[in-house]
């Protein structure tokens, strides 16, 4: 049994295509302070592309941190897309429909974003290209395949096109719905991408078994990508916070847990923005509190196993980097700070159903999960890199510059111009999905009385 | 005229039981491969060059301590953790046992960084800078590295390329210890250390001085079964380092308290 009033087919035109057909007011606004930031980062990045990477706060043992511990995040973000449309969809889960999309934009925005941050942060940008689309046999130099800075773009730029594939065979059937709703240039366009939709039984069979048959196909790509990242790290021999055997599932349920919260806030942003109370209901936001207590608890797991095989081992390097960890000023201060918000506060939020019900409590949680989940990424790069090796005439520590505070803070602007930019030109709602939702209702309306249907076709 | 190439293999060996601290070899270095200065700017920033450097350690608790020194450099590891991780080959291993940075391939990842155990690589934060006065200082046979490429020790493979051109190529001999000391064709530091601390030769050639140390670490794994005070560092790391180590032989140790171990 669903909550919430019906819908008739009209209706769900209207509401889902009202921020595409008529312009909120706050819409160029939005844009202008949006931009503004994306700006502001640009023109940083560009400086310190001129300057160098002196400008950051990077030093020798630390020779990544705050542009890699960002790229880590943002990829962990791009695995809620297919973790929720996929696996659900697969799965026939009801509660998922006016989920799928939004989460599939975001999985293609926070790539390409994640994607920027570490070409900047090579010492040569420029010539970076070489290595991520390997042309150069002239030389007969080829990238090498030994180096997990090779899988890494190999398996974001497989997950980006299959990706953005998903969303486009999603896409087709609204696009075609707009295009029958719109006139002039804009209908031209639209007519272009709806590559000939009309609507028709054999259209509809190519459209959903291609969705089904990408669903299954990029499952394993969804779970190969995060361990692929996780390799960055764990295939480091000599940095001993890095090296463990862990690493890929504990960054892989990371990622899902930092992912699907971001997906439940921008659900949330969306309802209210636009107005969507009918199709964003409390029973999914509700229903993905619930999926969330689970991830949660699966990576607490894991992030105590990644500590307790950390320190079984009794390695004096080991346990200094540990020690920085867990007792020294600012670190011991940030991990507490981090456990706190990554998995007892909000799992406590989510336990309770009327918590899991309320939007702003919900919002708060999704919030710390995120910020929680980058602390967890600096708190494994940056001690693990400053407690290398035994050698303690080595040791350091690290800072971040006003250029990389700047950079990290411009990517959450860029991927939110990003989606609203992407909200004004297609449906964040499948229409045809929540149509299809409505007709296979639990419960039926006759006349004034709700009766429960008895029949379901599926 | 010799035409086939002789093949050889460096090594280094550090005595640690002649070592003063005495930072000859840091200067050499610096002033022999183009490496910049080192300002005050650069240490606070914790990103000076030193492709090689004394580490001082601390032994024992004030007043009864003593200062021990480690010369590291880049060990030319056979199995060099930093090799297989660069996505551009721009470090890799060469027949002569030197793990080579090659400038023009390099992005700047800085990947080898991180997984090198000896901190021997340097990244070029900025574009290098020398005062006006040193201009005609600079080394024309070796490359100025600019900002935003990797760099480190080379064994000074300038001047091991110069002795192979002109004593095995020229005039028909061979690159051994005599030669390379007579005629300056080992790296700086050797040339440089005034208590002969540093000994540099190929580990092929059996005449040479380090070779006995190099037979003897790569015959008996353990250290406890070797003849010689040699030993590698992080050995249990098994990068096979071609740069060997000899233990301190301390005549007159700390006195310590019960409990204590003498490190």
């Amino acid at each position: 049994m669903q909550e919430g009033r019906a819908l008739t087919p009209t209706q769900i035109n209207r509401d889902l295509l009202r921020p595409i057909l008529e312009q909120p007011k706050w819409f160029w606004p939005a844009v202008f302070v949006l931009s503004l930031i994306v700006l502001v980062g640009v023109s940083v990045a560009g400086y310190m592309i001129n300057r160098g990477l002196g400008v950051t706060g990077l030093n020798r043992p630390v020779a990544w941190a705050f542009m890699i511990t960002n790229f880590v995040f943002w990829i962990g973000i791009s695995h809620a897309g297919v973790m929720l449309s996929a696996i659900l969809r697969l799965a026939k889960a009801e509660w998922r429909r006016p989920a799928t999309r939004a989460a599939e934009v975001l999985t293609i925005f926070a790539l390409s974003t994640a994607l920027t941050m570490p070409i900047m942060h090579t010492g040569r940008p420029w010539r970076a290209i070489y290595w991520l689309f390997p042309y150069d046999f002239a030389r007969g130099v080829w990238p090498s395949v030994r180096s997990p800075l090779v899988w890494d773009p190999s398996a974001i730029m497989t997950y980006l096109t299959s990706s953005t594939l998903f969303v486009l065979i999603a896409l087709v059937p609204d696009i075609a719905v707009l295009r029958d709703h719109t006139t002039g240039v804009a209908h031209r366009i639209y007519s272009l991408l709806s590559l000939g939709w009309q609507g028709n039984a054999r259209q509809w069979k190519f459209q959903v078994v291609a969705g089904v048959l990408l669903s299954a196909l990029i499952l394993p790509v969804f779970v190969s990508v995060h361990s692929i990242v996780s390799w960055d790290f764990g295939m480091s021999v000599t940095v001993k916070a890095w090296h463990s055997t862990t690493f890929a599932p504990y960054f892989v349920i990371g990622a899902v847990h930092s992912g699907v919260s971001a997906v439940v806030f921008v659900m949330i942003i969306l309802r209210q923005i636009y107005g969507w109370q009918d199709y964003i209901r409390k029973e999914h936001i509700d229903a993905l509190g619930r999926l969330l207590i689970v991830v949660a608890t699966a990576w607490f797991y894991f992030l105590c196993m990644e500590i307790i095989f950390g320190i079984y081992g009794r390695e004096a390097d080991e346990l200094a980097m540990r020690e920085m960890q867990f007792l020294q000023y600012p670190w011991n201060v940030l991990m507490i700070i981090f456990a706190g918000i990554t998995y007892f506060l909000p799992v406590a939020l989510w336990l309770p159903r009327t918590f899991r019900r309320n939007l702003w409590i919900m919002s708060f949680a999704c919030i710390s999960v995120n910020v929680g989940m980058w602390l967890e990424r600096y708190l494994i790069i940056v001690p693990g890199l400053a407690r290398k090796q035994v050698f303690t005439f080595t040791w350091q520590t690290y800072m971040p510059s006003w250029v990389e505070l700047t950079l990290v803070l411009s990517t959450f602007g860029l991927v939110s111009l990003l989606l609203l930019l992407f909200s004004r030109v297609f449906p964040l709602i499948p229409l045809y999905d929540i149509k299809e939702g409505e007709f296979l209702r639990t419960s039926v309306q006759v006349g004034r009385r709700t009766v429960p249907a008895t029949i379901r076709e599926d | 005229m010799a035409t086939e190439r002789v093949n050889h293999k460096w090594g280094m060996v550090i005595d640690l039981d002649r070592c003063t601290g005495c930072q000859a070899c840091v200067v050499a270095c610096h002033a022999e491969n183009n490496v910049p200065i080192n300002t005050q700017d650069r240490f606070l920033q914790h990103r000076a060059y030193e492709w090689i450097r004394i580490e001082r350690y601390w032994e024992g608790e004030f007043p009864n301590v003593k200062a021990r020194f480690l010369p590291v450099l880049c060990q030319h590891c056979e199995n060099a953790p930093c090799e297989p991780v660069c996505p551009v080959y721009a470090t890799y291993h060469n027949d002569q046992g030197l793990n080579v940075q090659i400038y023009n391939r390099c992005v700047g990842t800085r990947y080898c960084i991180n997984n090198c155990p000896y901190q021997v690589r340097f990244f070029n934060w900025w574009e290098p800078q020398w005062p006006a006065t040193l201009r005609n200082q600079l080394n024309p046979d070796v490359t100025v590295r600019s900002r935003g490429i990797m760099e480190k020790c080379t064994f000074c493979i300038q001047r091991l390329r110069r002795g192979e051109l002109t004593v095995e190529r020229q005039e028909g001999g061979r690159l051994d210890d005599k030669t390379m000391q007579e005629r300056n064709f080992g790296p700086a530091c050797v040339s440089a250390c005034p208590t002969n601390a540093l000994m540099f030769g190929d580990q092929r050639d059996p005449k040479s001085a380090i070779s006995p140390y190099f037979a003897d670490a790569n015959e008996h794994v353990h250290e406890e079964d070797r003849k010689t005070r040699a030993y590698r560092l992080l050995e249990e790391m098994n990068t096979k380092p071609n740069v060997i180590y000899l233990k301190k032989v301390d005549q007159y140790p700390l006195k310590l308290k019960q409990g204590e171990q003498n490190g």
